[in-house]
Formats: C-alpha cells, sequence, structure tokens
C-alpha cells in the first residue's frame, strides 16, 4: 500500500512537471531576476557586466524626465478613464437590465471590442481623428457642425492627444464592465424591487437604495481591474500615436519600460527593471487602498 | 379625480423612461459600431476618390476591391495571417495540454505538499506581466530564438489561471467515477482522456477561445521578439503597414487590411457568442 501511494506521489509531479517547468523558467526565475537586474549598476547588456550594486537605477528613472512625463500620462489616463468608464457602464447596464425588446442585440454590440485586436481598431480611431492637409477628418467634420474649430487630435496640442486616448481607452474596456455590471443587476433578487414598488417608491430612490449597495461588490472589482488596467496601458497608445512615444509626450509607464529594453532608446534592462518595479509598487499600493476603501464602506 | 386617469398618467410617464433608455442605449451602440463601420466604408473606396475627399463622405457609390489586392500584395499581409494562425493554434493546442494534465494533478491525484504547490501556482496570478517579460526577453535572446516560433510560443503557455479554472471543474465529476475505473484496471491517463476531459468539454472550449482571441491580439512581446518582417505577427504587421507600408498616405488599403484582420475574430464571436461572454463573466480579464 505503501508503495502505491509514492508512486501515485511521482505520478502526480509527473503530470505538473510540464507547468512546473514553464512557470518557474518564465515566472519565478524572472521575478527574481528582475530585483537583481534593478540593483546592478551599469549593467551592460553586450558583455553581461556590471560594476557595482545598489540604488542608482531607481533614482536614475525617477530623474528622467520621459519617465516623469509617462508616470503623468499614466496618471492622468487612469484618473479620468476609471470613474467615467464605471460611471457610463453602470449607466448602459441599468439601462440594458430595464428593457426586453432587442436586449440580445445590444448586449452583442457593445461586447465587440473586446474580440477585436486593439492596434487595428486604434487606426480606425486615429483616422477618424486625424487632420491631415488633404481632410480635415471625421470628428472635425463634427466640431464645425456645432461650429467649432478643427483641432489636430493626434499631432496636435496635449490636451487634444490625452481626449483621443481617453475615448480610445474607455471605448476599449467598456465590453467588459458592461458585461460584469448586467449580470450584477439581473441576479439581485426581484423580491426587494416588488416590496419597494408596494410601498410606492420613486425609481431613482429604488435605485440608490436597493440596486447600488446589491451590486456594490461588482462595483468596487471593476474600480480595481480598473485601476490595475488603466496603469498598464500601452498597445492602445500605440495604436494611436505609433512607436515612438517619448516624441509624442504621449508615452506611459509601460510603454518607459519597453523603450529602455528594446528599440532605438533601448537595451538597459536594468533601467527597464527599476521602472517596472516602481510601477508594480504603485499598483499594490493603489490595489490596497481601493481595498480598504472598499472594506469601510461595506461595513 | 378618477382612477383611469392616475394608470394612464403613470403609463405615459413609463414610456418616456423607456424612450430615454432605448435613445441612451441606440446612442452607445452607435458610438460602438462607427469605427467598424468607417474602416469597412473607407476600404472599398478607391485611392483618388478617398484622397479628394476634403469633406469625407458617409457612403460611396462605386464600392471597389482593389484594396484588397493591395492589401495581399504590396505588403505581406498573407503571411501576418499565415504567422498569426500558426502562433495561435500551437500556443493554444500546447497550452490546452499543459493545463489539462496540471489540473488533473491538482484535482484528482494525491501527493505530498499539493496545498503548498497549490497556493504557490495561486499567488503566481498576482505577477504582472510587465515585471517578468524583461528577463524573459534576455532568456529568449540568449537561448538565440528571436525571430523563431519557438521564442514567440514558450512564455505563453502556460496559465495559472486556467489551470485554476479547469480545476474547479475537474472536481465536480464524482469520484466514484474514478474508483469505478480503477477497478476496472483504467490508468489514470485513460482516466483523464476518456471521462474527464469529455465531461469538461463546454470549459475546456472556453478555454481554448479566450487563449485564440489573446494570441490573435497579443502585441507587446512579438514585438520586442521579433524584428524580422518573416516572423511578424498580425498586430505588428499592422503597425509595420502604418509605418513602412503602401506610402503613408494610401489610407483605404490600410484599412482593407485591418478588415481583413478583424474579420476571423468577429466571426469566432459571433459563432461562440454565448461562451466567450460567459467564460469572460467568470473572470477572463483581458491580458
Amino acid at each position: 500500500m505503501k508503495k502505491k501511494l509514492q508512486n501515485s506521489g511521482l505520478k502526480a509531479w509527473l503530470y505538473l512537471l510540464p507547468a512546473i517547468l514553464f512557470l518557474g523558467i518564465f515566472m519565478v526565475y524572472p521575478l527574481i531576476d528582475v530585483f537583481v537586474y534593478s540593483f546592478e549598476e551599469g549593467y551592460n547588456s553586450a558583455s553581461q557586466t556590471y560594476w557595482g550594486v545598489g540604488s542608482y537605477n531607481y533614482s536614475y528613472v525617477l530623474h528622467d524626465p520621459y519617465f516623469l512625463q509617462a508616470v503623468k500620462n499614466t496618471f492622468l489616463l487612469v484618473i479620468i478613464t476609471v470613474p467615467l468608464s464605471t460611471g457610463i457602464a453602470l449607466l448602459i447596464s441599468t439601462g440594458l437590465c430595464s428593457i426586453k425588446p432587442l436586449r440580445n442585440l445590444f448586449q452583442t454590440i457593445y461586447f465587440l471590442p473586446y474580440v477585436t485586436n486593439t492596434l487595428a481598431v486604434g487606426l480606425v480611431f486615429m483616422i477618424l481623428f486625424k487632420k491631415t492637409a488633404y481632410s480635415d477628418g471625421f470628428i472635425n467634420l463634427i466640431i464645425s457642425w456645432f461650429g467649432g474649430n478643427s483641432v489636430d487630435f493626434i499631432d496636435g496640442p496635449y490636451w487634444a492627444k490625452m481626449f483621443v486616448l481617453c475615448f480610445y481607452t474607455i471605448w476599449v474596456v467598456m465590453p467588459f464592465k458592461i458585461l460584469i455590471l448586467t449580470s450584477a443587476l439581473s441576479s439581485v433578487n426581484q423580491e426587494y424591487y416588488n416590496a419597494a414598488r408596494v410601498d410606492g417608491t420613486s425609481r431613482f430612490r429604488i435605485f440608490m437604495r436597493i440596486t447600488l449597495p446589491m451590486i456594490a461588490p461588482m462595483i468596487f472589482y471593476l474600480i480595481i481591474t480598473g485601476f490595475i488596467g488603466a496603469f498598464k496601458a500601452y498597445s492602445d497608445v500605440v495604436a494611436l500615436f505609433g512607436t515612438n512615444l517619448n516624441a509624442a509626450e504621449m508615452n506611459t509607464i509601460v510603454g518607459y519600460v519597453y523603450d529602455m529594453l528594446y528599440g532605438d532608446s533601448g537595451g538597459y534592462p536594468s533601467y527597464a527593471s527599476a521602472a517596472a518595479i516602481i510601477l508594480f509598487a504603485i499598483v499594490l499600493t493603489i490595489t490596497c487602498i481601493n481595498l480598504l476603501i472598499s472594506k469601510k464602506v461595506r461595513r | 379625480m378618477d382612477y383611469t386617469k392616475i394608470e394612464k398618467k403613470a403609463r405615459t410617464h413609463k414610456r418616456a423612461g423607456n424612450i430615454i433608455t432605448y435613445i441612451l442605449l441606440a446612442f452607445w451602440a452607435v458610438i460602438v459600431l462607427f469605427p467598424f463601420y468607417w474602416m469597412v466604408l473607407t476600404s472599398i473606396k478607391s485611392y483618388g476618390a478617398y484622397n479628394s475627399e476634403y469633406i469625407p463622405k458617409f457612403y460611396t457609390l462605386s464600392p471597389t476591391l482593389q484594396n484588397y489586392a493591395d492589401a495581399f500584395t504590396a505588403v505581406s499581409l498573407g503571411r501576418y495571417l499565415l504567422n498569426t494562425t500558426i502562433f495561435t493554434v500551437v500556443t493554444t493546442a500546447v497550452m490546452m495540454i499543459v493545463i489539462t494534465l496540471a489540473a488533473f494533478a491538482f484535482a484528482r491525484l494525491e501527493f505530498r505538499g499539493k496545498n503548498i504547490v497549490f497556493i504557490l501556482f495561486l499567488s503566481l496570478m498576482m505577477i504582472p506581466n510587465e515585471l517578468v517579460i524583461i528577463t524573459n526577453f534576455v532568456t529568449i535572446t540568449n537561448l538565440d530564438m528571436r525571430n523563431s516560433f519557438p521564442g514567440l510560443i514558450l512564455p505563453s503557455i502556460t496559465s495559472v489561471f486556467y489551470i485554476y479554472l479547469l480545476k474547479e471543474n475537474f472536481e465536480q465529476i464524482p469520484d466514484s467515477l474514478y474508483y469505478a475505473a480503477k477497478v476496472d484496471g483504467t490508468s489514470d491517463l485513460r482516466y483523464l482522456l476518456k471521462v474527464m476531459v469529455p465531461m469538461s468539454k463546454p470549459t475546456l472550449i472556453t478555454i481554448a477561445i479566450l487563449k485564440v482571441i489573446e494570441c490573435w491580439n497579443s502585441y507587446v512581446w512579438p514585438r520586442l521578439i521579433t524584428d524580422d518582417e518573416r516572423y511578424f505577427l498580425v498586430s505588428n504587421g499592422i503597425q509595420e503597414i502604418r509605418e513602412n507600408g503602401f506610402g503613408r498616405e494610401n489610407i483605404p488599403a490600410m484599412m482593407a487590411a485591418v478588415v481583413v484582420i478583424s474579420v476571423p475574430l468577429i466571426v469566432l464571436f459571433l459563432v461562440f457568442r454565448n461562451k466567450i461572454m460567459a467564460g469572460v463573466a467568470r473572470g477572463g480579464l483581458k491580458a
């Protein structure tokens, strides 16, 4: 019997072997290695040598104007898009749950951006917003209908570029939020609503007093995942402004990491590691704050 | 003051609310669909027609398929599509094998240290990709696997989250089946393939579809690991087309390429609509 058990133990490890092997090589080892890199000063990727150990990489990154620009862009993006997209998603899901005809059709349409290639559709957004010598573009056409002046949203002023980026980000993250909120809303027990209706409670009051508290955990979940996702913004930015993000003043923290690693300004894995760890620290801090707040509110 | 009047008032009130709801929903539907409409519309406008429109037109009276021909001949869109298909199929297939074996071990087999290993696996879910990608880039470069399919595929063939999802599913299969199979002398592997896999088919299909979507849209890793155009995936291809292909101003041809890249996933979505939406609702975040 004992022998049989040992056999089964060995067999289990055999089944786990591929997963452990790949996770070990491509997740656990890199996780340790990234901290090692971040403290190796003056690392040279060609000769694989370094001249010291210390926190120079962090101080370099924190004083790099490109990094500070990236931090500013990322924070703006997070602060604007997370509340807006969650709010709009809540509005749309509430509407979606109050109708019967066409509900499935709307749900299908709303989910479409989730299955599309961010880079490909980003190109369409770029064309809609871009102003060239040949044409002012579609968005400027609409602006002119309302009597406004045309703006180049892709190569123009900072606020215009930020606007497109936020708009596209919201467009991309909406499907997930609408999906989660509609399923949360439809799982609220109907009896609460019936009871409230008997008491003659107004629609708005029902929403504030019954619906919102019932789906609060899901809203917090969306806010937390929204924060994490927005802090890691990168490919949508590339889709709109091209790969040279520093020149466009539109870089994000993740973009900065990749630029340090690879490309024309690349070859500095140490700086990239330091920046990635700073990003991770920021995300971790904000997630913890979010969790604390959500615990307090629910109590 | 009569009853019918009050009732009538309440009904008109409700109808007004409904109309506002529908207007709001339709408005968002237009925002979602418009970029798709615009990309198809632009892709069938001829080069000359598009560039002569200072004020963009919302329709075209002379549609052409020339741009699609250009997309396949002037740039290597066909190769990008082929590469992406190979990458997607191989990655998904190998990942399904790896996660099925691991989930089976966690759900069905007994071994020392199982709980600790499982908790260690789960804790890996918190690790963001951005943190490990730096070393992976160096590893793959040192292994001389840049610009190759193994280099593209290897780092993305395990997913802790999918192992977790599948393990939960495997555990719902009653133990009695396993003991019955053991009495009959069925081996573990045979039991896994003949009983557990068929019974968990819906979950396996959902995971496979989510992985296909992720692979088809992946951009960051392929961009780091390939700079030879022969190994570009569609995302990198579209970026390459944007920066160097066609000449910068041939936007209709670019849009034709975008349509070709978008269609496979949209078809996949329309076919497996319910499975995909249920799978994503269970926690599949866009990677």
